[in-house]
């Protein structure tokens, strides 16, 4: 017989201010099966949890409701309460009147009339719940991180630090990032290369470490805990093993005219060569599409001068299989190319800025490279159309960042503080320049980060005008920007030698496809989801998978940084047992009735069902059947759905229970 | 066999649709939670049955809702691509371009039907959905004609 | 083609050279304009300036005539008007009571099944392959700067047919008639549009610079697709040589005219001979 409790919640006034809460008890009391229902402040708090305890233990409740909030956020709180007092966790469901309800609607009857629905519904369902217990699965304590730039850096030191063993992935030739690339860092301006190297080569000589550059995860398998992951390690055409990085074949290359990646274009690089020259590993590769003896097979003067004789100009693409327990990424980001990137530029980019077009309109990261000691200039700043010295330049915000008409809506973050940055190196390297900074807002928090654009302005004498900027037009070798400041109150007209655009800061790219093989969420902009904003802020909706770093929305290093040891924290976490409990909510097929049609064999996304025997002690075959594998099955229910036989059924939402749900609003 | 009419009954004020949502637990059901954080107000004739996914969606739920007296029901889960099993809302997808054929030939009326995708992200689109479907229905009136029909077969 | 056609104040008197082109234009095209019966004022600056109402209802009775009249496609060549049709045509169609309002006050059904279309518009829906085809003669000849104006390609969300800031539609028309448009810094600054009449030094201002920036980039004329813009950057030309001491001698054609002579309108069938900056 069910005994069940209801607990409604009135979580302070969130619930209570809609919903009477009082009336709404007097009306589920008297709901099939419930034997006592009860109202609190706050459920969820210490004293809210013992009265559940209480209830449960004095009215022998073999079930329990808790309307109060979502699921999503405290469904495992009731459930744990339950279980300390001999509940079985899976007798526990919650009716959603907050978030659903009380937050949504505003008139008291209506909202309280639906509350009084939604925990008819919940109670229906719950008296045809089952106990259950977890499913124990072994575990690889090895973790994969995929993208090597400071995020996968140090999340991959972390972890083998802790004596884990570690797979990075990097796709560009070398490990390092955008970091690597940037002159000096806010707001200490230190040199980003001297205090990311020393790391780079950590990684490199780590005995748990084990280091893919130029590779791709191709694709993932299995589940938390237990995943296989295949990786494509692009050809190189350069034999690692033997190489020693010593340089003679990019000094030897006759073709030397390819744009740089690292340089973003502001420098050129041969076809074989190494990113930079702290490259971790220190060892070239062959661009295939420029080098000569791999397009049209003449040249091969690298080969020769090889002593080592690592160039293989036969090299091929490699898939390699990793065994790993679980998966940190740390993919970054990029700047939005503006004007050339988005599918329809015409209408939705920034056309007027020039970018593109007028050699001179940079954006952010190449001015970092014309500004760094190891840049195409060698740290001295000169412009891209002539090398002149520019006397005069403009930074302008939010190109693309907070511009719901033809951009993204969020804010990039962090470029507030790279253009006072900017402002200063700029003053630094050229003392009789001026710098002049449209923003829109200055968003300087942090620690030291306001007083450190008080400096870019007192000190070295930015010019910040608070307005957009409307058109840049080129004449007569200047850069005439055009905008307004809204704070003097009229339009500016500036006559600049170079233009940097602090463009949007986006996810890297194919970032979304990468988010799929993972079952990972990502918002309308690719960035992707954690599983929670404030609590669970490294992990992700699919167990096992953590993210770090700039793929999850736009951060500057330190933060970077904090989160990839927090995602590499939550990987210690994991690795300090010896298996994995995982929950019990899956499919099941009753041997009985399936006909073996083995639709669900095909449907199924996780290949989590078998194509099974029945034999008898004699060994002859009885009948065919489907069989879940419990450690492979996610819970998603598509099986139950395309059985025709109706021989699948799910844990948790059986059709039992769903169709409960329904009549219940009958 | 839809029919299109505005429902006659003159009472029309004082009816309040009944609608059943059937959404998945990654995708919609977090939208809807993230209109309720973001307190976005819409009417209050939606009833939500939280599914894993709508893969699990056996699409005979949506007859069973009109036999409780639902007068619509949305389904709605991840956008293709973005399901958090892979490819359960394709499969809900397949089955549901051949279940709507069954269903329009047994006479229900398909306007009652909605099928929408609502990411984690996308609290507004709920908002704006159940709006459009509450006073949709509330136009088409109380679905008396399902009995109807019920009783001829 | 029938399609309904809006002249507007303009076309029917100080610029009344523009109609003529059109017309010649389009019929070439198979293009039949047929005037809107009993057609108003769009309401131009002065009414949303006074009363947003008055500013809807005054397009909304127009539209209310085409719509009517059973026109799919309404053609406004002057842009003020368009702006003003699309915008009422807008504001018509998100909001019900505002629609229901107005048409009791046009004593007119509105259902909004007309679409308003601007020159630029005309030219796409026509389709570049189609005018290709038709085309006799190649514009090889001319180096246009392509002049917007202010509201040609505003409000962009309604418009939603080009960029407004970095315009490209009539660059790509042309260069498909062989043209080679020019890449130029005043494509969407104003010309001093009305002030013409009261102040007439900032018009003066404003068009100097326009043009000699059409000059400075190797412009041998500029092509414009607005009444207003014509009379600035035309009719005032001389008095801005006068005024600035320089001579420009820059042609300012309409849009159609260059289309209609690709075409194989001769100039003053298209009313280029009425223009008053003359061909060297």
């Amino acid at each position: 017989m069910a005994r069940i409790g209801v607990f409604i919640c009135w979580c302070g006034e969130n619930i209570s201010r809609h919903v009477d809460v009082e009336k709404l008890a007097e009306q589920c009391a008297h709901l099939p099966g419930v034997r006592c229902c009860l109202t609190y402040k706050y459920m969820c708090s210490e004293p809210g949890q013992n009265l559940i305890r209480e209830k449960i233990r004095e009215e022998r409740l073999n079930g329990m409701v808790v309307a109060s909030c979502s699921p999503h956020m405290h469904l495992k709180t009731f459930r744990k309460a339950a279980e300390a007092e001999g509940l079985n966790p899976y007798l526990v469901e919650m009716a959603n009147i907050r978030e659903h309800c009380s937050w949504v609607h505003h008139d008291v009857k209506a909202a309280t009339a639906k509350a009084a629905d939604l925990i008819r519904m919940a109670v229906a369902k719950v008296r045809r719940n089952h106990a259950l217990s977890p499913i124990r699965v072994p575990l690889t304590k090895r973790a994969l991180v995929i993208g090597g730039g400071v995020a996968g850096i140090q999340a991959a030191l972390d972890i083998a630090d802790a004596g884990h063993e570690v797979v990075l992935v990097e796709r560009e030739p070398s490990i390092g990032g955008k970091m690597a690339g940037l002159s000096e860092t806010f707001p200490t301006l230190d040199c980003s290369q001297c205090i990311l190297t020393p790391r780079m080569v950590e990684v490199g000589q780590h005995p748990n470490i084990r280091l893919y550059t130029y590779s791709d995860v191709e694709a993932v398998e299995g589940y938390v805990g237990n995943f296989s992951v295949t990786i494509r390690k692009r050809a190189r055409y350069v034999d690692i093993s033997k190489c020693t990085g010593c340089g003679a074949c990019w000094n030897a290359c006759p073709n030397k005219k390819t744009p740089s990646e690292f340089d973003f274009g502001m420098g050129k690089r041969s076809a074989i060569y190494v990113p930079f020259p702290q490259a971790v590993p220190a060892r070239p590769v062959i661009d295939a599409n420029a080098c000569t003896m791999l397009t049209k097979g003449k040249c091969g003067l690298c080969a020769k001068k090889c002593a080592a004789g690592a160039i293989n100009f036969k090299d091929q693409d490699e898939l390699i299989t990793e065994k790993v327990g679980a998966i940190v990424v740390a993919t970054g980001y990029k700047l939005w190319d503006i004007g050339k990137e988005q599918e329809n530029a015409k209408l939705a980019g920034y056309g007027e800025y020039g970018y593109g077009t007028y050699k001179d309109v940079i954006n952010s990261l190449q001015f970092e490279r014309l500004v760094s000691a190891s840049g195409p200039t060698g740290g001295e700043l000169r412009r891209p159309s002539d090398g002149a010295v520019p006397k005069t330049v403009v930074f302008i915000s939010c190109v693309g960042s907070r511009d719901n008409a033809k951009g993204m809506s969020y804010c990039s973050k962090i470029c507030c503080m790279y253009n006072a940055k900017h402002t200063m190196l700029y003053k630094h390297k050229v003392h009789d320049g001026q710098a002049h900074v449209f923003y829109m807002d200055i968003r300087a928090g942090g620690k030291n980060y306001d007083e450190f654009v008080r400096r870019a302005i007192e000190q070295d004498g930015a010019q910040y005008h608070r307005g957009r900027v409307s058109k840049i037009t080129e004449e007569n070798g200047k850069l005439i920007v055009r905008g307004v400041d809204t704070l003097a109150g009229e339009p500016v007209t500036i006559e600049a030698d170079l233009v940097v655009l602090a463009t949007a800061m986006r996810p890297a790219d194919g970032v979304e496809t990468l988010a799929q093989k993972l079952n990972v969420g990502y918002d309308e902009y690719g960035f992707l989801s954690e599983s929670h904003p404030k609590l669970r802020p490294v992990e992700t909706n699919a167990a096992g998978v953590f993210v770090c770093g700039a793929c999850q929305g736009p951060k500057d290093i330190p933060e970077s940084v904090a989160q990839a040891s927090a995602a590499a924290g939550k990987v210690q976490v994991m690795f300090s047992r010896e298996e994995i409990t995982r929950e019990p909510e899956i499919a099941s097929i009753d041997e009985r009735m399936c006909a073996a049609c083995f639709t669900c064999v095909r449907a199924c996304p996780y290949n989590a069902i078998e194509r099974a025997e029945i034999r008898d002690r004699a060994g002859r075959l009885i009948k065919r059947t489907a069989r879940v594998n419990p450690g492979l099955c996610m819970g998603c229910g598509t099986c139950v759905a395309v059985c025709p036989s109706k021989s699948a059924e799910l844990e948790g939402f059986t059709e039992q229970q769903v169709y409960a749900m329904v009549e219940s609003l009958g | 066999m839809t029919h299109k009419q505005p429902h006659p009954d003159p009472d029309m004020t004082t009816f309040e649709p009944k609608i059943v949502a059937y959404v998945c637990n990654w995708c919609t059901y977090l939208g809807a939670d993230l209109a309720g954080t973001n307190r976005l107000e819409y009417p209050p004739n939606v009833r939500i049955i939280r599914l894993p996914c709508t893969g699990r969606i056996d699409f005979n739920l949506i007859v069973k809702a009109f036999e409780t007296g639902a007068d619509a029901v949305l389904v709605s889960g991840c956008h293709p691509g973005d399901c958090h099993y892979t490819s359960g809302n394709y499969h809900a997808r397949r089955r549901w371009t051949l279940f709507r054929e069954l269903l329009d030939t047994l006479g229900i009326e398909m306007d009652r039907i909605h099928f929408t995708w609502i990411s984690a992200a996308e609290g507004r689109k709920w908002q704006q959905v159940i709006t459009e479907i509450t006073e949709k229905t509330r136009q088409m009136g109380p679905y008396l004609a399902y009995k109807r029909i019920c009783r001829v077969s | 083609m029938n399609i309904g056609y809006y002249p507007g104040c303009a076309l029917h008197g100080s610029s009344n050279d523009y109609e003529q082109s059109v017309r010649a234009c389009l019929g070439a095209l198979g293009v039949n304009l047929c005037e809107l019966d009993d057609w108003i004022c769009c309401g131009a600056t002065a009414a949303h300036s006074l009363n947003h109402k008055l500013a809807v209802a005054l397009p909304a009775r127009s539209l209310a005539i085409a719509e009517r009249d059973g026109y799919d496609d309404l053609l406004a060549p002057c842009p003020m008007c368009s702006a003003q049709l699309i915008k009422a045509r807008t504001a018509l169609a998100r909001d019900r009571a505002l629609r229901e309002e107005i048409a009791a006050t046009v004593e007119l059904p509105l259902e909004g099944r007309t679409e308003v279309l601007n020159l630029i518009q005309i030219f796409q829906r026509i389709g570049l392959e189609r005018l290709k085809s038709r085309a006799t003669r190649s514009l090889n000849e001319f180096k246009p700067a392509c002049y917007y104006g202010c509201l040609l390609v505003r409000p962009p969300q309604a418009l939603r047919f080009d960029d407004c800031e970095h315009p490209t539609s009539m660059e790509t028309l042309l260069s498909e008639l062989g043209a080679a448009p020019v890449e130029w810094n005043f494509k969407t600054e104003c010309c001093g549009a009305g002030l013409t009449m009261c102040n007439e030094r900032t018009v003066l201002d404003l068009s100097h610079k326009i043009i000699s920036n059409a000059a400075a980039h190797g412009a041998n004329c500029i092509v414009v697709a607005c009444p207003m813009c014509h009379v600035n950057l035309d009719m005032k030309q001389a008095d801005i040589e006068r005024h600035y001491g320089i001579r420009h001698a820059m042609k300012v054609y309409y849009l159609s005219d260059l289309v209609g002579m690709a075409l194989g309108l001769h100039e003053n069938e298209l009313g280029v001979n009425r223009h008053f900056v003359s061909t060297p």
